[in-house]
């Protein structure tokens, strides 16, 4: 017993400060919302499209410049890579998710981050908010990073957020895969064992779009194809301060 | 058994595959006998069509420990063909796997269900399956259930079905029954590689990231004459053993979770995150995303960064040195961990066990010594293992490897070999086959990549260490509780997408 108090002691407190504090540093490598800059686009200049191994960037036909569509991307940089003209760059700004799947598109002049609030799920939910995680394909990365925010140093407890064991008591669904043929059926059952009012939130760019896996005919190219998705968290995977952050804005908690 | 027969060679050694020997298919399985008797593993089992209306090729890719070498061998699979499980149980799931893409069957199969419930496929067959429903072993009489489980569970972990044949509380038999994670990537390989591969690569198994990275690159630079450089090898056996690390500590924190050891299980958990953490320092992803390229790497270390690599390991070596020997010392959960899921050292030979699980059965098997790659080649890591094959022995295999690597990685990093990162990319060449192994954090990864007359891939084959494993795991549950069910699959902790693909 006594070892047990000792150890304790030993290993600290650890709870960051964030969201009161300043979040936990990011390491320097670290690949954020890209961010377009059109002017120095050259003409005709279509690198970062060609470069793009998931097709995530398109032509806008507003500025005439590339759109990444970070609710598809994989953050690889190979656009920024390719682009002779230094047009794309990956910031390290954490705030990727958002309530509305448009706001993910970043082009010249997007803002900083996208917004995430939900009214309804801020007035519903935003003291208690219980999570039934579904697991649909991908490659458990995003599972990973988003079980750690169970763990000491984030614990999203004291937000009232929680994994629960039984859809029956969640208030939705936290979907991570791009939903595979094989898990449609069980995603659809689970969606439907959650009581109303539910929300749904698909995690990484394979619960978003498809990710990697995008038009493999074993894979529904993500979750809003099965299910209404409330909040889209884009990353590969994101990084549990994106999804904390995320989590935190749809339900109001910080601005 | 004649030498015309087999093929030797190294591993990360590309040939020519029209040297591969094509002997009758009875010579072939009784080599895959003898060798597997003779302490060889069956690393791998890939088919393909030579041509679009011949018959179908098998190749067995037999690895020897006692001459560091791995056996190739081929043979025309006939349709149906002799099953080899009967007399060697560690062919039955690669059995399982070829019948089930190819749409043959083996005669005589013991245990012929689908392993992924695949639905769509680039072959020749489309057969209506439902995931989950197939010809499930039964028990029945007095006291005999079932209690079926999944694929949706109680944790955030990735979706399977569980199907547990039990007297009472006692489990007779476990079934399990997988593909929920099936998301095409083999298939999705041929013809490659693309702009796509390696995010394909990447993502097979997403904490084993880095593992599955190593293997592929050397096998595309076996195939195509590259080599990486000492400082690229060695930068990647720093990333594979942080990767090993995380995932260890991860999982000595569950299991301590599991048995509701809670102080070991919060700290694990934390300091989990500041391994991954030292992986992002590397390259700004923690599963080591992008970090991994064909001819080396795609981010240098500076001096630095070595201090911080160093300084965070040494703060990861204290925190975890506490937290985890307070478990190990601590005598509810070793009643809990120990003679829990025993699995014998000769049923891990039967079954081909490989990696942790089968290093806790006193099985001394590592790649990273028996087939030496990469920096391995040059700085040895320690062995690892334990006798018992229980939950405490695989517990405690992943704390000796913990600090074998800890140890490793600071050796690495003051060692540092100077020179390039990475170089020019040169195509792969035609016709030609390699096998790539490396020790990813699970156990043994494989992957046998073999190219067409234009240098793309013909086939990809790649075999997780799951794939060995998972009937591991329904062996430990015999006689056990149906409630030590989270213990002995936490002290497993084998990947679902990597076995699905």
């Amino acid at each position: 017993m006594l070892r047990i108090i000792k150890t304790r002691i030993k290993q600290k407190y650890r709870t960051m400060s964030y969201p009161d504090g300043s979040p936990p540093e990011l390491p320097a490598r670290f690949a954020g919302r890209p961010v377009v800059n059109r002017l120095n686009c050259k003409k005709d200049c279509d690198h970062c499209i060609v470069a793009c191994p998931v097709d995530a960037i398109s032509l806008s036909q507003e500025t005439g410049g590339p759109v990444v569509d970070t609710g598809h991307c994989i953050f690889c940089r190979s656009c920024e890579t390719a682009c002779p003209a230094g047009a794309i760059h990956f910031s390290r700004e954490y705030r990727l998710a958002s309530s509305f799947r448009d706001e993910l598109f970043v082009k010249a002049g997007s803002s900083e981050y996208p917004p995430a609030k939900n009214d309804l799920a801020t007035k519903i939910f935003g003291r208690s908010l219980k999570l039934r995680q579904v697991s649909a394909g991908g490659c458990n990365a995003c599972e990973a990073d988003s079980n750690v925010l169970g763990t000491l140093a984030w614990d999203m407890g004291r937000f009232g957020i929680q994994f629960v064991a039984s859809p029956r008591h969640a208030d939705g669904l936290l979907i991570t895969g791009p939903v595979t043929e094989n898990m449609r059926i069980a995603l659809e059952k689970t969606y439907a064992a959650v009581p109303d009012p539910k929300i749904v939130i698909a995690v990484g760019s394979c619960a978003i779009s498809g990710g990697p896996f995008i038009d493999h005919p074993e894979q529904h190219n993500g979750a809003m194809n099965i299910v209404p998705v409330d909040l889209f968290i884009p990353g590969c995977p994101p990084h549990p301060l994106t999804i904390l952050d995320g989590l935190l804005r749809f339900i109001g908690r910080i601005g | 058994m004649p030498s015309e027969n087999l093929l030797r060679i190294t591993n990360g050694q590309a040939i020519d595959h029209d040297c591969l020997p094509v002997i009758p298919f009875e010579e072939f399985s009784k080599i895959i006998k003898d060798s597997i008797a003779a302490g060889s593993r069956l690393s791998a089992l890939p088919v393909w069509r030579p041509d679009n209306d011949g018959p179908l090729r098998i190749i067995a890719v037999l690895s020897r420990p006692s001459s560091g070498d791995l056996l190739l061998t081929a043979s025309n699979l006939p349709d149906p063909w002799p099953s080899l499980t009967p007399d060697c149980p560690a062919t039955h799931w690669f059995e399982r796997e070829i019948a089930e893409i190819w749409q043959i069957r083996p005669k005589d199969h013991p245990w012929l269900k689908p392993i992924r419930f695949l639905h769509s496929h680039d072959t020749n067959f489309h057969e209506t399956t439902t995931v989950g429903i197939t010809d499930f072993f039964r028990i029945t009489g007095e006291e005999a259930h079932e209690v079926a489980v999944g694929p949706v569970h109680a944790g955030v972990i990735e979706p399977g079905h569980f199907r547990f044949l039990c007297h009472g509380e006692t489990v007779y038999h476990l079934e399990i029954s997988l593909g929920y994670q099936h998301r095409g990537i083999e298939r999705a390989l041929n013809g490659g590689p693309g702009p796509r591969t390696i995010h394909y690569i990447e993502t097979l198994a997403g904490d084993t990231t880095i593992g599955h990275a190593t293997a592929y690159c050397r096998a595309v630079e076996a195939l195509s004459g590259m080599m990486a450089s000492p400082r690229a090898e060695a930068i990647r056996a720093i990333a594979a053993e942080l990767e090993r690390i995380a995932n260890h500590l991860g999982d000595l924190g569950a299991l301590a979770g599991d048995v509701g050891f809670l102080p070991t299980m919060s700290y694990c958990g934390r300091i989990r995150g500041d391994v991954l953490n030292l992986t992002a320092l590397l390259c700004g992803n923690r599963f080591g995303r992008g970090l991994i390229r064909p001819s080396g790497v795609t981010w240098d270390l500076d001096g630095e960064m070595i201090t911080k690599l160093i300084n965070g390991l040494n703060a990861v070596d204290k925190d975890a040195t506490g937290a985890i020997e307070l478990m190990f010392d601590t005598p509810s959960v070793l009643a809990r961990f120990e003679g829990t899921g025993i699995i014998s050292p000769e049923t891990a030979i039967e079954i081909g066990l490989v990696g942790v699980a089968a290093r806790a059965c006193g099985l001394d098997c590592d790649v990273r010594r028996e087939f030496p790659y990469g920096i391995y080649r040059f700085a040895q890591v320690y062995p690892c293992t334990w006798s018992t094959g229980d939950c405490f022995a695989r517990a405690y295999v992943r704390w000796l490897e913990i600090k074998a690597s800890l140890e490793f990685i600071r050796q690495q990093l003051l060692e540092l070999p100077d020179g390039f990162i990475a170089h020019d990319i040169t195509p792969m060449k035609a016709r030609m086959l390699t096998v790539s192994m490396v020790e990813g954090w699970r156990g043994e990864i494989c992957h046998v990549a073999a190219t067409d007359d234009k240098g793309h891939f013909l086939f990809y084959k790649v075999v997780d260490p799951s794939f060995h494993n998972w009937f591991g795991l329904a062996l430990a549950l015999r006689n056990q509780q149906i409630s030590d069910f989270p213990l002995c699959n936490k002290s497993f902790n084998l990947s679902y997408c990597g076995h699905d693909l």
